[in-house]
């Protein structure tokens, strides 16, 4: 490959990118007859994928970072389903570090959740059965994707793949060893039944519906500055 | 017509031979204690809030019971490896000399230079284009000098720049460090082994100086000129390449550098931009810059939250919006029933979103324009820019007009969303039908001011 196509190639990649919709937050239990001063609620901070698929096809580890007051308030999870549980009184911040791999790429990522373990209606009841739950959707975003990066997630359920330019190729995945790995995926997680929906489609709806009155509005306005500019003209030639 | 007539002040310039004659009074009084008159005249003759010297401590003397003789004596320095007697003045307290290595014996640092054994030379050391003999001159002038490279160059028997011994001094030390490192992870650290000596690059960078320095001011004026230039030609272009490579390398070349470096990126840009074609509307060309190099930058980043993202695209957008200007954005958009931040950020979702954002700016900037149409063509018609409170009333009534009305127009907007959507035929004429029956007893007042 010469110089040129090089660069001619490195252009079009230039506005490529694979993103990988992720959520995360937490779930309390609160722990009811058993709960304790110290230790009043059980809580659960995880980072999945968007539609619960496996993760650790692009995230390497996830570090949680916890209060000072917990031991070793740095826990490291190496493999998916990327979680924490532990128990506590309190509601702080947690900083989630992700690490990809190398192939993915070599920056680490940070995350930053607000613990929640006590419910909005402070009046309601706290149930045993029912967690508080939080949780935050974004969108992890890879620019300019390695095409070894690009051949590993081709076809990944948890990777939104990019249009790729036209003519570019990528070489055949290399197969992976399926059966060793647990599987790291949140489909049948016991917390699973608690996870929140997110749906573009409303905020989508919205979205439109909003720009549509917002122009209706700039085109009335344009067409009353021209007016307004027309009342004015024989005061200006003066 | 005396202009000051017109803004009512004495033609008699009273004030100023007032002011003569309060001057040499505060002249006068000028009698500080503990301050000299000149210092007083530098504080500009006003006395300090806060005395700065504490005139009570200034005439303090010495405790008594202490007897101070100042005594001419020996003394040595550990600083000195030699044997020779020097002699100053010390300060004996009760016939007791002071003790304890001359105070500035302790500023006599050396830098450590590495010296190799005969073996270590033999085995890592040689090189063509040293002898063994001149490696040795060369650290034995190092220690002696302390790495002043200029009076070793002076001083070294054979004629070498600076560079070539600084290399060959740099390289050496590093080789060796690295060599008697049990591992290579241990000296990683270090500045020697971390920041290797370029040869090449310093020879370079002090060409460039020397010729910064030695321009003469006609150049200097030419240069600043061609930087321009190439600024906005490398602007222009990052603008009309929005979707292609912004080209940053080049522009940061540009930026602090030397005259000569200026002129090739200059030279090159120009061309290539005559051979760019002309972008498509682009209502400012600051905004899209402002948004090509936030995608530039985060381009950069490799990997990034969208959410972070989008609050970046947000920023550029409103970069040249006042804090007022994005408030009302952000009331617009909790008016439209639009979340701040999207609670699924998707790709779509964010684009729809700066889109919305970008056009609501757009609105008010519209209504702004209007207002002040408005009020121009009602000063116009009042016919006199005295009539002030007149006016202001009118604009501040047209003002009110605009708020109601555009909250009318959403807050209906609101009510009617989905029906309007089932209807509509074009954009712009059924909406039109639509919002005008049911905002007809808002509307009559603004067709009066707008039809006069």
């Amino acid at each position: 490959m010469g110089k040129s196509e090089d660069s001619e190639k490195k252009k079009k990649m230039k506005d490529v990118e694979i993103s990988v919709p992720i959520v995360y937050g937490n779930a309390a239990f609160w722990l009811g007859k058993k709960a304790s001063e110290y230790q009043s609620h059980k809580w659960t901070v995880y980072v999945r994928g968007a539609t619960n698929e496996d993760l650790s096809v692009v995230v390497k580890r996830a570090v949680f970072q916890l209060h000072s007051s917990f031991n070793n308030p740095t826990r490291i999870v190496e493999s998916a389903p990327f979680e924490l549980t532990e128990s506590g009184w309190g509601e702080f911040e947690i900083a989630i570090t992700l690490f990809f791999h190398n192939y993915v790429c070599e920056k680490p990522l940070n995350l930053y959740h607000h613990l929640k373990l006590y419910p909005e209606d402070e009046s309601g009841p706290m149930s045993t059965k029912k967690p508080v739950v939080v949780e935050s959707y974004d969108e992890v975003v890879f620019t300019e994707p390695s095409e070894s990066f690009l051949a590993r997630v081709q076809n990944h359920p948890a990777v939104t793949f990019p249009r790729l330019p036209a003519g570019f190729t990528l070489p055949p995945p290399v197969p992976q060893d399926e059966s060793k790995r647990k599987r790291g995926d949140t489909k049948d997680h016991p917390l699973s039944q608690w996870f929140l929906n997110f749906s573009e489609a409303d905020e989508l709806l919205q979205l439109a519906a909003a720009r549509q009155q917002v122009q209706t509005h700039i085109a009335k306005l344009r067409r009353q500055i021209s007016l307004t500019d027309g009342q004015n003209q024989p005061f200006k030639s003066l | 017509m005396d202009a000051k007539d017109i803004l009512g002040l004495p033609k008699t310039p009273l004030s100023i031979t007032q002011e003569k004659k309060s001057r040499p009074q505060k002249d006068s009084q000028r009698k500080p204690d503990g301050i000299s008159r000149e210092v007083y005249a530098l504080t500009g003759g006003v006395a300090p809030l806060m005395p700065s010297i504490d005139v009570s401590q200034l005439k303090r003397r010495p405790p008594s019971d202490e007897k101070i003789t100042w005594q001419w004596l020996p003394f040595t320095s550990s600083a000195r490896k030699d044997n020779l007697q020097l002699y100053h003045w010390v300060r004996v307290v009760n016939g007791v000399p002071p003790t304890g290595d001359y105070s500035f014996a302790k500023y006599n640092k050396s830098v450590d230079v590495i010296r190799y054994t005969d073996e270590e030379y033999e085995k890592h050391l040689t090189d063509p284009k040293w002898t063994k003999e001149e490696t040795d001159q060369l650290f034995d002038l190092c220690e002696r000098f302390d790495l002043r490279f200029i009076i070793i160059a002076d001083r070294f028997p054979t004629p070498r720049t600076v560079e070539e011994l600084k290399d060959r001094y740099y390289s050496v030390s590093r080789t060796i460090l690295v060599a008697r490192a049990p591992s290579p992870g241990e000296v990683a650290g270090h500045p020697l082994v971390k920041e290797p000596y370029n040869v090449t690059q310093e020879i370079e960078r002090k060409r460039a100086l020397s010729m910064v320095l030695s321009q003469t001011k006609h150049q200097e004026r030419k240069d600043a000129e061609v930087l321009a230039e190439a600024k906005r030609i490398a602007e222009s272009r990052m603008a009309a390449r929005a979707a292609e490579e912004p080209d940053l390398p080049i522009a940061s070349d540009i930026g602090p550098e030397s005259a000569e470096r200026a002129v090739g990126p200059g030279d090159t840009i120009s061309p290539s931009n005559v051979q760019v074609p002309a972008p498509a509307a682009a209502p400012s060309t600051s905004v899209i810059a402002d948004n090509s190099s936030t995608l530039a930058s985060l381009r950069m980043l490799r990997v990034y939250l969208r959410t972070y993202a989008l609050e970046q695209m947000v920023q550029a957008a409103s970069s040249s919006a006042g804090l007022r200007t994005i408030k009302r954005v952000e009331q617009t958009l909790q008016d439209l029933e639009v979340n701040l931040k999207p609670k699924v950020p998707t790709k779509a979702v964010c684009a729809e979103h700066l889109e919305l954002r970008k056009e609501i700016l757009t609105l008010l900037n519209l209504q702004k324009q209007l207002q002040y149409k408005e009020a121009e063509g009602s000063s116009f018609r009042d016919g006199s820019y005295g009539d002030m409170p007149g006016s202001a009333k009118r604009s501040q009534r047209a003002a009110d007009q605009d708020r109601t009305f555009v909250l009318d127009t959403i807050s209906f907007g609101g009510d009617r969303g989905v029906k309007r959507e089932q209807k509509r035929k074009g954009p712009g004429r059924a909406s039109e039908t639509s919002s005008s029956p049911a905002g007809a007893h808002k509307r009559p007042r603004k067709m009066k001011a707008s039809d006069l």
